[in-house]
């Protein structure tokens, strides 16, 4: 179950890159994990480190404390390519629990919303706006569904239904699909053929 | 008189358990769930955590593929994993698929392949179903008209426990490719052709629907080629009505329904209704399109082989220009190629490599490229050497490997050394996608085959319309 998620401050950091893949955020060789845990270690590897291992020191994931900068702004297209749910994973372990860009990777966004890590689309003038003012804290309120920044005017943000809900309430997606069980006892015995769908 | 409805909508309806309202998601049924080592895990361990069982091991089959190596056994009978942790995956799936009843297509099965390649040779995947499978692939199988995606692995943990999916409705795209293709272009060509012209995320929250000439003219594996790539626009999932091809491919393979006809039948019915609307719709003429590869580290930086690189229209082109080695304006056939990869879910079935081996036969490769030649499965490989296809890669001076996904995701031990550069019949070119600093070109089979010949990025029609006879 994933920690609940309200109102977050923080730091945001950017990074412009468009079409920034999960092969970035966490290269495949560190796939053969069995575990989520610890994989922040590995998040960005190949931008944070040489192939001899050592840091690089011109890369800013290298210069930041991630407990303070928790919230990533990051270029359009935002964790495209595969599957894989270690992205979030990574990015979570990393220190990082939202990110905002004007564009997001429909995978990566339900992965992501079933760890507590949230995911915001924004359009490009309050992306351009957070971006010019990487000093100041944003707050994201989850509740109010909306992003602040100092006397900046509230920017309203969207998130599907039951993804905010569980993340607000800590409402476990697995044990509700299991209530509906029934249903799908019902939908298996009767098929195609007369299975009617329900209102639940 | 009721709607006319997308194909989509139609597989979509058969599989609601409970409608979506504005406050929560419908729950989807699925009928096929595909499983590998890499995304699996941490669901099954979810699952034990809280005491639950797989609903529907009947409807769940396994392989493995990722992280398991390309060369054979030693002569004590190891295997050669890349690293302890990989051999660990893999027996953890073992040991799942065994505790839970769950069928394993493992070591010494004669059906292991790649997830998205064997489902379908094995009959497993069919029209009209829903697919699933912890990978984003799978919208692979929606070459056979299934509604079929890519999940999460929390997602993986609850369609093992409940057989359903949370989901909402996606909105629906047609991509129409009118025309004949011309010799030489393949299933490949038009992925990458319509993937450049819809922009990578372009099919964000769609649906595809593949149609026209060119697209009912491609044999199975070709479809399956075009949908695989849908991701790559940012589609989940990609669909092409089933059709006498569909049922002709599928008749006779193991799990399809005992009474074939009466299924073929239904399974025509699923073809989107004349007046289905679609949110989006996009034409391409395929007599346009020419054999097409990458030039940047974006599958929708694609282009004819030839053509220059185009002007970078952002600072993120400019980076992945630079991180190619390339230059704009210039003709990126110019640059010598390291590495030729054929294989993968995209482009690792027998017509793949009977293209690759049509422009290879009775030649050989240039000295200093290294070629791998990874069929997609055992049945590929099986046929292709009851063929002598492994004969004329190895002649030409290729590597025949065993089945896996190997240098598509470089996770296993086979990669691309940092700097190569590489032509390869996968599905990214993301930096790194085959090894830290590796420059991966796109392309289709033929084409690598004859870039591995020229040592530098080739037409491969100038090969195909003089083959040499051995
Ligand atoms: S061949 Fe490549 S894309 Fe296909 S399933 Fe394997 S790793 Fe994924």
């Amino acid at each position: 179950m994933p920690e609940a998620f309200k109102v977050l401050t923080s730091k945001t950091l950017t990074l412009s890159q468009a079409n920034i893949d999960t092969d970035q955020i966490i290269p495949a060789r560190f796939l053969t994990t069995t575990s989520r845990e610890g994989l922040g270690a590995q998040a960005f590897y190949d931008w944070r480190y040489e192939a001899d291992g050592s840091p690089k020191p011109e890369s800013v994931l290298n210069r930041i404390d991630p407990t303070e900068q928790r919230i990533l702004l990051a270029g359009p297209n935002f964790a495209c390519g595969s599957s894989r749910e270690h992205a979030p994973w990574a990015l979570l372990d990393y220190g990082f629990r939202a990110v905002i860009s004007t564009e997001i990777a429909d995978i990566f966004t339900s992965n992501a919303l079933k760890n507590g890590f949230l995911p915001i689309v924004v359009d490009q003038t309050v992306w351009d706006d957070l971006a010019a003012h990487p000093e100041q804290s944003v707050t994201i309120d989850l509740e109010a569904g909306e992003i602040r920044r100092g006397n900046a005017p509230a920017v309203p943000f969207k998130v599907e239904a039951f993804a905010r809900q569980c993340l607000l309430d800590g409402v476990d997606a697995l044990g509700w699909l299991q209530s509906k069980l029934p249903y799908v006892a019902s939908y298996e015995r009767l098929r195609q053929d007369t299975y009617q769908p329900e209102t639940a | 008189m009721s709607q006319p409805k997308t194909m989509y909508e139609k597989v979509w309806d058969r599989h609601v358990v409970v409608p979506e309202t504005a406050e929560t998601p419908g729950v989807m049924y699925v009928d096929l769930h595909l499983v590998h080592e890499v995304t699996s895990p941490q669901a099954f361990s979810e699952i034990a955590a809280r005491g639950l069982k797989v609903r529907r091991p009947d409807r769940t089959f396994a392989t493995l593929d990722h992280s398991t190596p390309t060369l054979p056994a030693g002569p004590d009978g190891t295997l050669p994993y890349v690293t302890e942790q990989a051999r660990k995956q893999v027996e953890t799936l073992e040991a799942n698929c065994a505790r839970h009843g769950i069928e394993l297509a493992g070591w010494g099965s004669d059906q292991r392949g790649v997830v998205h390649v064997m489902g379908p040779e094995l009959g497993l995947t069919q029209p009209g179903m829903t697919v699933v499978c912890g990978d984003s692939h799978t919208a692979t199988h929606g070459a056979f008209g299934a509604l079929a995606f890519g999940i999460g692995t929390s997602e993986v943990g609850h369609v093992l426990a409940t057989q359903c999916l949370l989901q909402r409705r996606a909105k629906a795209m047609r991509v129409t490719v009118d025309g004949r293709l011309r010799p030489g272009v393949s299933g490949k060509d038009v992925a990458l052709a319509v993937i450049a012209a819809i922009g990578f995320g372009g099919g964000t929250g769609y649906v595809i629907e593949y149609a026209g000439e060119a697209v009912r003219a491609l044999d199975m594996e070709g479809r399956m080629t075009l949908c695989n790539m849908s991701i790559e626009a940012g589609a989940r999932a990609g669909m092409i009505a089933p059709d006498q091809t569909t049922v002709d491919w599928l008749r006779g393979r193991r799990h399809v329904p005992a009474d074939y006809e009466a299924a073929a039948a239904d399974w025509l019915s699923l073809a989107s209704d004349p007046g289905a609307v679609f949110d989006k719709e996009v034409v391409l003429d395929g007599a346009a399109i020419r054999p097409m590869a990458t030039w940047g580290t974006t599958p929708d930086a694609g282009a004819p082989v030839g053509a220059p690189v185009p002007q970078p229209r952002s600072a993120s082109d400019q980076k992945a220009i630079d991180y190619m080695g390339f230059t704009a304006g210039e003709a990126t056939t110019g640059h010598k190629v390291d590495v030729v990869f054929i294989g993968s879910c995209t482009n690792g079935r027998l017509p793949d490599l009977r293209a690759a081996a049509d422009v290879l036969r009775g030649r050989k490769i240039q000295p200093g490229v290294r070629m791998l030649v990874v069929p997609g499965s055992e049945a590929v490989r099986r046929d292709a050497e009851a063929e002598g296809l492994d004969k004329v890669f190895t002649e030409a001076g290729a590597e025949w490997r065993i089945p896996g996904c190997s240098m598509c995701i470089a996770m296993n031990g086979d990669f691309v050394a940092p700097g190569q550069l590489a032509v390869s019949t996968s599905n990214r070119n993301f930096e790194g996608r085959q090894g830290k600093g590796a420059r991966t070109i796109l392309a289709s089979p033929a084409t690598a085959a004859a870039s591995a010949v020229a040592g530098v990025l080739t037409d491969p029609r100038a090969y195909l319309e003089a083959p040499i006879h051995a």
